[in-house]
């Protein structure tokens, strides 16, 4: 890693035999303990802290829930339950590793919004940014092939509705499909690759997280103002000012965690996956865990199978080139009047999409009854078209214009200045540019 | 910006509290209250003692309950019969084990470790007998059926599964109370049950009767007493690790209050110098 020369003394004989042979407290002191950082960075920059601590924690319930798990078609869902009822905390260890599935995506939700805000993804840092994308993806796919793992109903229909998707691919969608499945169904073979993939996928995603630490470390931390760092007296070492506030964080982050654990384990789940995955029976509703339900609302608000498949896809993918479709060149969202009203639409839409996908398309929105299908109505259908078409208006054509035809209100000279103006607003003014 | 932030939250607090995915003309379970509801409810050892005995002498005619042993009712946490009540429980029945030496099956008395025995063989057996309904295992109904929907309603009062099996068993209307309508509509050995989640047409008979059992501690058995009973009992056999789930939840809660207290004091302090 580069940006910033170690001061490492080794202290003692055995530190300093050591360090010849492998200089790795030489990279922890220059990279973990006296790393430079902007010294104004806000809570919303713990959540990369909390991401890594949700990962660790997603990878060792996991390693120890596979010891007592079952990947067959006829065992899976009993020993989930056997890990519920009889096996020593199985039942915290399950709930942990579900519940942590849901709080690592609120975590990187969170995490993605502020880099689109503070607009951490212009130079130097789209390498960075991209890797992130990439990143969430691979956790898509990863909380995916878990949650087909206790085969209940859910997993099951929710396998068959999102693999079939991939059938709708022109010349090869047969075939993939059926290299998904291991055949030409979802059965005992589907079962046991995704669990093999759930397996490794984990550790692909620790290294891309290696990976992503490494980018930032090059570049170093955006912070709320955008400024780039431009002095020493911006910055602060990371230890122990930035150690402290991110212990503080992911404890509280804890809590929270902890809340849904202990005292309500099964509502961000679905009711219906406590019953054993039927092939037979078709539930009522199918439909994805939360965190993909906006991608699910732009997948069913295209009529057509390939092109809600490419939307879906598109909806992500497009996240890749978001820093050459933000065409203003300062970074953050606290100086662009505008574009943070346009952020913060974009943060509803994406919520209101959530809703969404989460009904029967044709019922009226927010409702569970059908709609009169000859008159006008504000269906789920209809909402999440709507959404869909505003969500990419906002990366093709809200983001270019904006950046031409936006004046932004005066930066800071530097951080410190942007420090200093705030904790004593009547002596400092902002000066222009 | 701060008025679409408001908005921001308003909205989002707003479409909250709707969103559903109730089946057509089900009715919303009633919502009776139990003792184990919320982060400080625990289950009363009393009411799931005799909720296992309207399982055992009415429910277990037709519905399994696979996920069950015997030795599970004298674990913490749930009816916490004794040891000795739990043997002679279990010896009542007779389960099959085997093969012995010369290879052969061979019967013998229950034992503690022994899951609860099924009333049929297979999955046909008991549609077979019960005019090709299927009496769906009871270990996990209170968790895999919601009683009532709604986003804000299901995250305050919980799924209302243990409320949807007392709404299933004391739903019925009595085939004399049917409108001609309905009466039409009638399919063979069906009865109209508004809360069943699966059309309101059920091809459980109404199990339950007034005095159908004789509790041991002289609670009167009404209708109404048995599907409290037994429906607290089934949210037992659905998370019989809950008032331990719910201990732990505790402490965990105390131990990272205290570190948050502490981390956020040193934080201050290491933070005074900087500006
Ligand atoms: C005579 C046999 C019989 C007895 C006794 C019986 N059931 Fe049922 N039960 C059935 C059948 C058959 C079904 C399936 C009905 C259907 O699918 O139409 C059923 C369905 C149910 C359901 C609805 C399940 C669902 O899918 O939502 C519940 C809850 C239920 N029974 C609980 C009980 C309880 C509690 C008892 C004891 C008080 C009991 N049953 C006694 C036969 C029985
Ligand atoms: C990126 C990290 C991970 C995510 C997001 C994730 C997500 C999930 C999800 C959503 C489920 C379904 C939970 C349920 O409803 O029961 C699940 C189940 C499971 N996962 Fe993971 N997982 C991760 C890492 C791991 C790792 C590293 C392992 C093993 C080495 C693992 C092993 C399992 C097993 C055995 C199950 C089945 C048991 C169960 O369903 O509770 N997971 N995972």
């Amino acid at each position: 890693m580069s940006g910033h020369a170690s001061n490492y003394q080794p202290k003692s004989a055995f530190a300093k035999w050591f360090h010849e042979r492998l200089p790795i407290m030489d990279m922890v002191q220059g990279q973990v303990l006296d790393f430079p950082t902007p010294k104004n960075l806000n809570y919303f920059w713990t959540f990369g802290g909390i991401l890594a601590v949700m990962l660790l924690i997603q990878i060792v319930t996991g390693v120890v829930l596979a010891m007592h798990y079952t990947p067959h078609v006829d065992m899976a869902f009993d020993s989930v339950e056997h890990i519920m009822r009889d096996v020593n905390s199985g039942w915290m260890l399950r709930y942990m590793h579900a519940n942590g599935a849901s709080m690592f995506f609120i975590a990187v939700y969170i995490h993605m919004f502020r880099g689109m805000y503070y607009g951490s993804y212009k130079a130097p840092r789209e390498v960075l940014w991209m890797i992130g994308v990439l990143i969430y993806l691979i956790m898509m796919a990863t909380a995916f092939m878990g949650y087909v793992l206790p085969w209940g109903q859910m997993s099951f229909w929710g396998a068959k509705v999102i693999t079939n998707l991939f059938s709708a691919i022109p010349f090869f969608g047969d075939s993939i499909t059926t290299l998904l499945w291991g055949g030409y169904s979802v059965d005992n073979p589907t079962l046991n690759r995704f669990f093999s993939l759930h397996y490794l996928l984990p550790f692909v995603l620790a290294g891309l997280v290696i990976l992503h630490i490494w980018a930032l470390h090059v570049v170093g931390n955006n912070n709320p103002t955008g400024v780039s760092v431009k002095s020493a007296q911006d910055t602060i070492p990371f230890s122990p000012y930035y150690t402290v506030k991110d212990a503080f964080a992911i404890v509280v982050f804890l809590m929270f965690y902890a809340a849904w654990v202990f005292f309500s384990p099964n509502y961000l789940g679905h009711a219906i996956n406590y019953q054993e995955a039927n092939p037979l029976v078709t539930p009522a509703h199918i439909v994805p865990e939360w965190y993909y339900l906006p991608f699910y609302a732009i997948l069913r608000a295209i009529p057509d199978k390939l092109g809600g498949v490419i939307a879906m896809f598109g909806s992500i993918l497009i996240l890749f080139a978001l820093p050459w479709l933000d065409t203003s060149k300062v970074r953050s969202g606290n100086y662009r009047p505008i574009f943070k009203q346009f952020f913060w639409l974009f943060v509803i839409n994406c919520i209101i999409l959530g809703f969404a996908g989460s009904g029967a398309p044709d019922n009226y929105f927010l409702s569970h009854e059908a709609a009169n299908p000859d008159k006008w109505a504000l269906t789920y259908k209809l909402v999440g078209q709507i959404c869909t078409a505003y969500y990419f208006l906002h990366f093709l054509v809200i983001l270019p214009l904006l950046g031409l035809l936006e004046t932004p209100k005066p930066l800071p000279a530097s951080i410190s200045d942007a420090v200093l103006a705030r904790s004593n607003p009547s002596t400092a003014h902002v000066p222009a540019e | 910006m701060n008025v679409l932030k408001t908005l921001a939250i308003a909205a989002a607090g707003l479409v909250l509290s709707f969103g559903a995915a109730q089946a057509e003309g089900q009715k919303t379970a009633k919502d009776i209250s139990y003792s184990f509801e919320w982060p400080f409810g625990h289950f009363d050892r009393e009411q799931l003692q005799r909720g296992y005995k309207v399982y055992k002498e009415v429910c277990s005619n037709c519905h399994a309950m696979h996920q069950m042993s015997f030795r599970n009712l004298s674990q913490p946490g749930g009816p916490e019969f004794s040891d000795e009540q739990v043997k002679a429980l279990a010896a009542g029945y007779q389960v099959q084990d085997g093969p012995n030496e010369t290879g052969d099956m061979f019967e013998r008395p229950g034992l503690p470790s022994d899951r609860f025995p099924s009333p049929f063989p297979n999955e046909q057996a008991s549609r077979a007998a019960n005019g090709g309904a299927y009496p769906p295992d009871l270990s996990l109904i209170t968790k895999s059926r919601p009683g009532w929907y709604g986003t804000i309603n299901q995250l305050i009062n919980g799924i209302g599964g243990p409320q949807y099996v007392y709404s299933v068993l004391t739903g019925y209307t009595p085939d004399d109370q049917l409108t001609e309508e309905l009466k039409k509509e009638q399919p063979e050995g069906k009865y109209h049950n508004p809360y069943f989640a699966n059309g309101h047409w059920i091809g459980m008979p109404p199990p339950l009767s007034d005095g159908a059992v004789t509790f041991d501690d002289g609670t009167p058995s009404t209708v109404d007493q048995m599907a409290r009973d037994v429906s607290a009992f089934l949210a037992w056999t659905a998370e019989p690790k809950m008032e331990q789930r719910k201990r732990t939840g505790f402490m965990v809660m105390i131990f990272l209050g205290i570190l948050a207290s502490l981390l956020y004091l040193v934080k201050k302090k290491v933070w005074a110098d900087v500006h």
